[in-house]
């Protein structure tokens, strides 16, 4: 596939680079607000939108902002998406805007769209940033969505509010409170680190797959911080 | 007071920000390899979080609200705490290194914590005056220093023990981090 074409973008953004299952970054949203399937969606959609916005502006003003001050910058520019997007949910979602609560504004400081914003959006052109954007967008939605399922199918034997499981089944109701989202991101990275040992024991390159949110928040957040000096 | 005592408590334990409320996860699970790390970096959070929940309290109060501009929060605080931050990092380098020394390295991490910015939007949500403002960030974050030196004894123990190779790292502290959330949920009762 060419590459920066949007389909290559969207394929690298929900398969190749996803957020969730491959780099895992963004793991405060992850573990916070996947108690159902709906919140999952909502969370993934709402953060889409404003990456894909950022994305776009910052790709536009990338030869404008000095390079001095671009992380101060990029935040200004996430954190007035962020405020437009919580007012049009405030309007138009109520219920979901109720539901996720403090983690909207929160978007601001999620790692995955100021690491975008950082890697590709300030170096690349404006239609790939934005395709970018979307398929980084899809691929969180599609991460915490599924993440939601699982969550909700366990502990209370719905998905998206329907009953799936028969009414015979027991809800581990855990797994819709705080402990059950550390126990399935817990599953989520043993799997991922199987899968890495297999790949590793076939000769496979395997330093694209990040470690963890273990060492990623950490590094970016430091990188942040020394940008600003 | 009481009512004081009720929200640091219920700040502190009930909800406590990493186990329940899920914020800060990225230096609970980086930075809680040994007890002495731990200690600096809940250190580094008590002194940023309480100095933060006061400045930005102090804008929001005498600032955004008189003005009518309050959905400008998430902006301006952010700014806020990234230059309190840079500021307070400054600040100690040179006049009291000793604590720098103590602290420095873990003040950059902290700009992007998001428990900086939660708890700076906890308060203007719940419309906290500046005093139980200050009170309620000391307390979410002594609540977050204390889970991150529980966490960070346990896995001092944990690296003498034998784990299956695929739930080496990070799968296991999360294991760690879940029964300690499912512990915490004891405290529910208290209030």
């Amino acid at each position: 596939m060419k590459p920066n074409t949007p389909v290559e973008r969207l394929y690298n953004g929900i398969i190749k680079e996803n957020p969730t299952f491959v780099l895992m970054l963004g793991m405060c949203p992850t573990l916070a607000v996947t108690t159902s399937a709906m919140n999952g969606l909502g969370m993934g959609l709402t953060t889409m939108v404003i990456l894909a916005m950022s994305n776009l502006i910052i790709s536009m003003l990338r030869k404008i902002i000095p390079d001095g001050v671009r992380v101060p910058a990029f935040i200004v520019i996430v954190a007035t998406f962020v405020t437009l997007v919580e007012f049009l949910l405030k309007a138009y979602i109520p219920s979901l805007n109720a539901s996720l609560g403090i983690y909207i504004p929160l978007i601001v400081v999620n790692c995955i769209i100021l690491g975008r914003a950082e890697a590709y959006a300030s170096k690349n052109g404006m239609i790939a940033s934005l395709f970018d954007g979307i398929g980084m967008g899809l691929g969180f939605t599609v991460g915490l969505t599924s993440i939601g399922i699982v969550r909700e199918l366990i502990g209370a034997g719905e998905i998206f509010g329907a009953q799936i499981l028969p009414a015979s089944y027991e809800p581990v109701s855990i797994f819709v409170m705080a402990p059950g989202a550390f126990f399935v991101l817990a599953t989520l990275t043993a799997i991922q680190n199987k899968v890495k040992i297999n790949m590793a024991k076939k000769g496979k390159d395997v330093s694209k797959i990040q470690s963890g949110c273990n060492s990623d928040c950490a590094s970016c957040a430091a990188k942040c911080g020394s940008a600003k000096e | 007071m009481k009512d004081l005592l009720m929200i640091a408590i219920g700040s502190a334990l009930v909800n406590n920000v990493v186990l329940s409320q899920f914020l800060g996860i990225c230096p609970f699970l980086g930075v809680s390899k040994k007890v002495e790390t731990a200690a600096g970096m809940g250190g580094a959070v008590i002194f940023v979080i309480t100095l933060a929940s006061l400045v930005t309290s102090t804008i929001d109060t005498f600032i955004l609200i008189p003005l009518g501009v309050t959905y400008l929060q998430t902006i301006v605080f952010i700014l806020v705490i990234a230059c309190l931050v840079q500021f307070v990092e400054m600040f100690l380098k040179k006049s009291m290194p000793s604590l720098y020394q103590a602290l420095g390295v873990y003040l950059p991490l902290i700009t992007t914590n998001c428990a900086v910015l939660g708890v700076a939007l906890t308060n203007a949500q719940n419309s906290y005056n500046i005093l139980t403002s200050v009170v309620n960030g000391f307390a979410v974050a002594l609540g977050f220093t204390i889970s991150i030196i529980l966490l960070a004894g346990i896995r001092e123990k944990i690296e003498y023990n034998d784990i299956a190779p695929s739930l080496k790292g990070s799968p296991i502290v999360l294991i760690t981090a879940g029964l300690m959330a499912i512990a915490f949920c004891g405290f529910s009762g208290i209030i």
